[in-house]
């Protein structure tokens, strides 16, 4: 069957042990599980309760207070500008992650679908950037984005002055954005090119000879062929876009303003600025109910498109 | 062959062709001639071009960097900009080394990754095959306690950890760096990925080890362990750059510089007022990124395949 280096010595085994071998499978199950299992124990499930735990405290690093407050924290949370702002910071940034992630992996799928030449390195250009550090990418991108940086000098040789692009809310914004679906689309660009790939050549080329046009067949026929993946491919971009950090903290720190200030990076700055550890334990129970919902709306959608495709 | 688009994707059996999922598209000879259409020439063209395009975004910036980090200061800012530096200056390479020591840093996210991702492969790959091929009581229940993890962002965890690794004595130091995410949450899809592996193996390779007086461990190591090469690279190359490229981490258990990893010193070459000297830091950057492409370069198909799986987590 296979020709792997597999040495396999014979080894002769009395009838006595023989008797409990199924005894002793199940503990080597247990002892190769027991890394895994126990670290997510340790790393996972008790961090969440105590996480938790602490929510009903009021727990401040600094002053060195750690009092049971009850539900203080979360009546805090609704009261609080900063956390509404941050949410819609949070509701800003993943709408236009996935707008503009997925139509990009869609058309950049599309495109390396049509067997022009050099497909295999517009390929690797436009997944690249996934390899690349994220903090490295921001950088670079950061220093384009000056006002005097790369992208203004261009448009002034062009004779157009642009703006100062981290300084002002909404650019700033659409900058953390762009930035992020530069570095990741090509991810999303190799699942919707193995769905097309997927879709049968016969239905495209029945559609061509009842006259239908590329566009036509697009939105009729591979579209909906494909709707469950980029329907999967959408919930798992916002639920990673929830995530982001990273790009905030090096490209804008959460500014000008609180205009990118995110929902973890609000948390971080609660917890590891301000030193408000109870507060920020609520706002992480709030993130987990987040990503929890979207989780399982994406697994109630994956449950349907199996039967859809069955 | 419908594309099976769920985490699943190197459950192929061990043969040395990469699984059709995620894998790049075959090469345009591979296909049969009648199976599509040409385009005419000038659509063509076009469509090519607007790859082209398409493309700069993705590209420059990288060249962006490493030429920007050749120019001296007078010419790094200049109106209208230099797409070449009109005089080749190496001296911000000095300055990365100079200014912060750089190169234990670099060693420092070396070591770690390499370490977090040996120890996620030992502990994926014993407990994805224990998982698809041992029943045990419980067995069940203690999967989808592991699943759980996936369910977990690192944010919602790091108050809890950071009081832990304080508790313990061990903040600013490269403990929590490596055995959270060797034992924690993010090993688990990498678990999940041998799991997958393992249960599209065929038993019939493990019966013939049996027979010939196997014990358990030894079916796993000697047969199932080395059969199953095409995921371990996949979660070999995602675990690698997770580990290579952590931030949020970092800069909360880390405070001095030597302790630094390198996402978290690229931030640190500002100036006394805070700007950043940005041809230092471009270097600094250049060093960091060039040697991930170059493998990337070298072997793409496996990064393409490993990475696919993590855009599934998102």
């Amino acid at each position: 069957m296979t020709s792997g280096p597999v040495a396999v010595r014979p080894r002769v085994r009395s009838s006595r042990t023989r008797g409990s071998a199924a005894e002793r499978d199940r503990l080597v199950g247990y002892a190769m599980v027991a890394p895994q299992v126990l670290g997510t124990i340790a790393f996972v499930v008790v961090p969440l309760v105590t996480v938790a735990w602490y929510s009903l405290h009021e727990w401040n690093v600094l002053a060195g207070t750690f009092t049971f407050s009850g539900t203080a924290n979360y009546e805090r949370m609704l009261a609080d500008p900063g956390l509404r702002d941050a949410l819609a910071a949070s509701l800003w940034f993943s709408i236009g992650l996935v707008v503009l992630n997925v139509s990009l992996a869609l058309l950049l799928a599309v495109l390396l679908d049509q067997r022009l030449p050099g497909t295999t390195t517009f390929r690797t250009f436009f997944f690249s950037p996934v390899v690349v550090s994220l903090v490295a990418w921001t950088i670079v991108w950061g220093f384009l984005l000056q006002d005097d940086g790369g992208i203004n000098g261009f448009l002034a040789a062009l004779g157009v002055d642009g703006p100062n692009w981290l300084r002002s809310g909404p650019t700033a914004m659409l900058a953390v954005i762009v930035v992020q679906v530069f570095k990741n689309v090509g991810l999303n660009m190799i699942l919707f090119l193995a769905a097309l790939q997927s879709v049968p050549e016969e239905v495209q080329e029945a559609a061509r000879i009842d006259g239908a046009g590329a566009w036509r067949r697009f939105r009729s026929i591979t579209l909906p062929l494909i709707s469950p993946t980029v329907l999967l491919v959408s919930i798992l971009t916002v639920v990673g876009s929830l995530e982001v950090f990273a790009q905030i903290d090096v490209l804008t720190g959460g500014g000008p303003g609180n205009s990118t200030t995110v929902l973890v990076y609000y948390l971080y700055q609660q917890a590891f600025r301000f030193n408000e550890f109870g507060y920020a334990s609520a706002i992480s129970v709030l993130l987990f109910v987040i990503v929890l919902a979207l989780t399982l709306i994406q697994w109630r959608t994956r449950k349907r498109w199996v039967h859809d495709e069955v | 062959m419908r594309s099976d688009v769920s985490p699943a994707p190197v459950a192929g059996p061990a043969t040395d062709d990469p699984p059709a999922l995620a894998g790049p598209p075959p090469a345009v000879g591979d296909v049969p001639v009648a199976r599509r259409r040409r385009r005419p020439r000038a659509v063509r063209g076009l469509l090519v071009a607007l790859l082209v395009v398409l493309s700069v975004p993705f590209v420059f910036p990288t060249w962006w960097m490493a030429t920007s980090s050749l120019k001296p200061m007078s010419e790094i800012l200049r109106v209208p900009p230099t797409l070449w530096p009109q005089d080749v200056s190496w001296g911000a390479y000095a300055d990365v080394f100079a200014l912060q020591p750089f190169a234990q840093q670099y060693w420092n996210s070396l070591y770690i990754a390499v370490l977090v991702t040996a120890g996620t492969i030992l502990v994926a790959s014993l407990a994805g095959y224990a998982f698809a091929r041992i029943s045990f009581p419980g067995a069940n229940v203690l999967f989808v306690l592991v699943l759980a993890g996936m369910l977990v962002p690192a944010e919602v965890t790091i108050v809890p950890l950071f009081r832990l690794v304080n508790t313990l004595g061990l903040i600013d130091t490269h403990w929590p760096l490596i055995v959270v995410p060797i034992f924690g949450a993010p090993s688990v899809l990498a678990t999940f990925i041998m799991r997958q592996f393992f249960l599209g193996l065929p038993r019939e390779l493990e019966e013939a080890g049996r027979m010939d007086g196997l014990s358990r461990w030894g079916i796993f190591w000697r047969i199932a362990f080395p059969l199953a090469r095409p995921a371990v690279a996949a979660v070999a190359i995602f675990t690698f750059l997770k580990s290579w490229n952590l931030y949020l981490e970092p800069i909360v258990y880390l405070s001095s510089r030597e302790n630094f990893t390198l996402p978290q010193a690229l931030t640190q070459y500002v100036d006394a007022y805070g700007g950043p000297m940005w041809n230092v830091q471009l270097a600094a950057t250049t060093l960091t990124v060039i040697p991930v492409l170059a493998v990337f370069l070298v072997a793409q198909r496996q990064f393409v395949q490993g990475l696919a799986h993590t855009g599934l987590k998102g």
